[in-house]
């Protein structure tokens, strides 16, 4: 099991949801974060004052799925959300030990 | 008396009214979610006490007998004879609606000063200061120019107010922020609402045709004619900021549409009913086109009007005062200005621009520096980090849960 944890910019997450419900991917949570990377913020006008926004709004979108989905999900998530600009975003993968669904108690796999 | 005369002004009077409150609004949206409520506190805060004292000794001041050009006496003192009789000012309607409608005009213009310190004074302070500007300011200013003041009597005109309202609030509004200085920078200003903004300012265009209309104290064609002028100027005001600001920065904002449409709406307020209507949209234009570069005058010269009343306000009303002496005409209503033979007529309407800003400047200055010394000016370095929605009121403009 691997937990994806997708940045991306907010107007991508329809498209990606989409894409990943297309993989059939049938449950994912989506966190609305403000961070920066490379591309470090920007600036808005507002009559005549220069804004500088530190932290751009970006979605994080978790998923926690078996090991045979990751490429698939990173490549439809790569090939729906870029841009080519920088601000694109990133995506984690990291290792899982358990899961449980709390309803009927199922571990692991079966927990998915 | 006259019946149509007094119930357009008791319209108009209701119009006005309105305004101080689309102020808040106006106000509100362009401040940061954390000082919100205490930036539309403001101008509540001035309809409650400036509407008391003008009733208590505001209104003899700026309206009652004139004492050597300078001040009105005591006449009118807790509105004393003020109720069942015909109005000096305005034969034609009752006492009491020309000063309801007055008071409509100081409230608002003590609430106009409030874009320039919002976000960093001291709810006690700017409570002290106001009343004490109402007084010492903004009365002075009201019997010069519609009193029977020194100004009046030199022939200087300013129908509704661009010297006494807009040039007034403007340099009180320079004082402030250079008394009080910068806000610290606790984060991103951004406006947290422009919708509530945009509606504000729509509100205040609205209120601003009893204002001007109402200004020629009958109904009638004088009032027809100061409401079509302020609609055009406004119109205008709108594109000529829009123009530029699309020309400089690549995009047209909403908040510059209505900064226009308010640029337009100071600039004819002196001239509404002495322009004819095509000068009114050449006047409507230059004020967006002039208010676009004030706005960048703080940052040349350094000092930190919040939400640009200096640029806005005071630069429109000075604006506005000189080019009603370019472009009044006789036969709108018997004044002609440079353009139609009388250059004295401009010249009066500069000494009228630079007496008003000496004395509210200095007035004003005083006045910071006695409340400064009292009960203080600026909040703790703290309550600008919390807001002052929380550290002055104790309130929350947006729970979401």
């Amino acid at each position: 099991m691997k937990k994806i944890e997708i940045i991306i910019r907010p107007g991508m997450l329809e498209r990606v949801r989409n894409e990943l419900a297309a993989l059939e991917i049938h449950g994912m949570n989506y966190t609305d974060i403000r961070g920066y990377g490379r591309q470090h913020g920007h600036t808005e006008v507002y009559r005549g004052s220069v804004v500088t926004v530190d932290y751009l709004p970006k979605v994080k979108i978790e998923l926690v799925v078996n090991d045979d989905m990751v490429e698939k999900i990173i490549n439809a998530v790569v090939a729906t959300a870029r841009t080519g600009k920088v601000g694109d975003g990133k995506i984690f993968v990291s290792d899982v030990l358990d899961a449980i669904r709390i309803r009927t108690g199922e571990r692991g796999s079966e927990a998915i | 008396m006259n019946n149509a005369d007094t119930g357009f002004i008791i319209v108009c009077a209701t119009f006005v009214m309105l305004m101080t409150p689309a102020l808040a609004l106006f106000y509100g949206g362009l401040s940061r979610a954390r000082n919100i409520l205490a930036t539309c506190m403001y101008s509540y805060a001035s309809l409650g006490v400036i509407t008391v004292l003008w009733a208590l000794i505001g209104y003899t001041l700026a309206f009652g007998t004139d004492c050597k050009g300078l001040i009105g006496d005591f006449s009118f003192v807790f509105l004393e004879g003020v109720s069942f009789v015909a109005a000096p000012a305005a034969p034609t309607i009752p006492h009491t609606v020309f000063m309801a409608f007055q008071c409509m005009f100081a409230v608002l213009t003590v609430a106009l000063i409030s874009g320039s310190y919002a976000g960093r004074i001291r709810f006690t302070g700017m409570f002290l200061f106001s009343a004490l500007w109402l007084i010492f300011a903004y009365c002075p200013m009201a019997h010069w120019v519609w009193g029977g003041g020194w100004l009046a009597k030199l022939g200087a005109v300013d129908f509704a107010g661009g010297a006494v309202v807009h040039m007034a609030s403007g340099a009180a509004a320079l004082a402030c922020a250079q008394v009080l200085g910068p806000r610290l920078k606790t984060g991103s200003f951004a406006p947290n609402n422009l919708p509530l903004t945009l509606l504000g300012g729509g509100l205040l265009w609205f209120g601003w045709f009893g204002f001007n209309a109402g200004s020629a104290l009958v109904s009638g064609t004088l009032a027809g004619h100061a409401l079509l002028t302020t609609h055009l100027a406004t119109a205008s005001g709108v594109l000529g900021w829009m123009v530029i600001e699309w020309k400089r920065n690549g995009k047209p904002t909403t908040l510059g549409a209505i900064s226009g449409a308010l640029a337009g709406l100071v600039v004819i307020t002196p001239a509404a009913g002495f322009v004819s209507l095509g000068s009114s949209m050449i006047m409507g234009f230059i004020g967006g086109f002039v208010c676009y570069y004030g706005v960048f005058l703080k940052h040349k010269f350094g000092f930190d009007d919040a939400l640009d009343v200096v640029g806005i306000h005071g630069l429109g009303g000075t604006v506005g005062a000189l080019l009603t002496g370019v472009f009044a005409e006789k036969a709108v209503n018997g004044v002609n200005g440079l353009l139609h033979g009388d250059s004295w007529q401009f010249v009066v309407q500069a000494i009228s621009v630079v007496a008003t800003w000496l004395f509210v400047y200095v007035v004003s200055r005083i006045l910071l520096k006695i409340v400064d010394s009292t009960v203080g000016l600026r909040v703790e370095e703290d309550a600008e980090y919390v807001g002052l929605d929380l550290s002055e009121h104790n309130e929350r403009a947006y729970s979401l849960e």
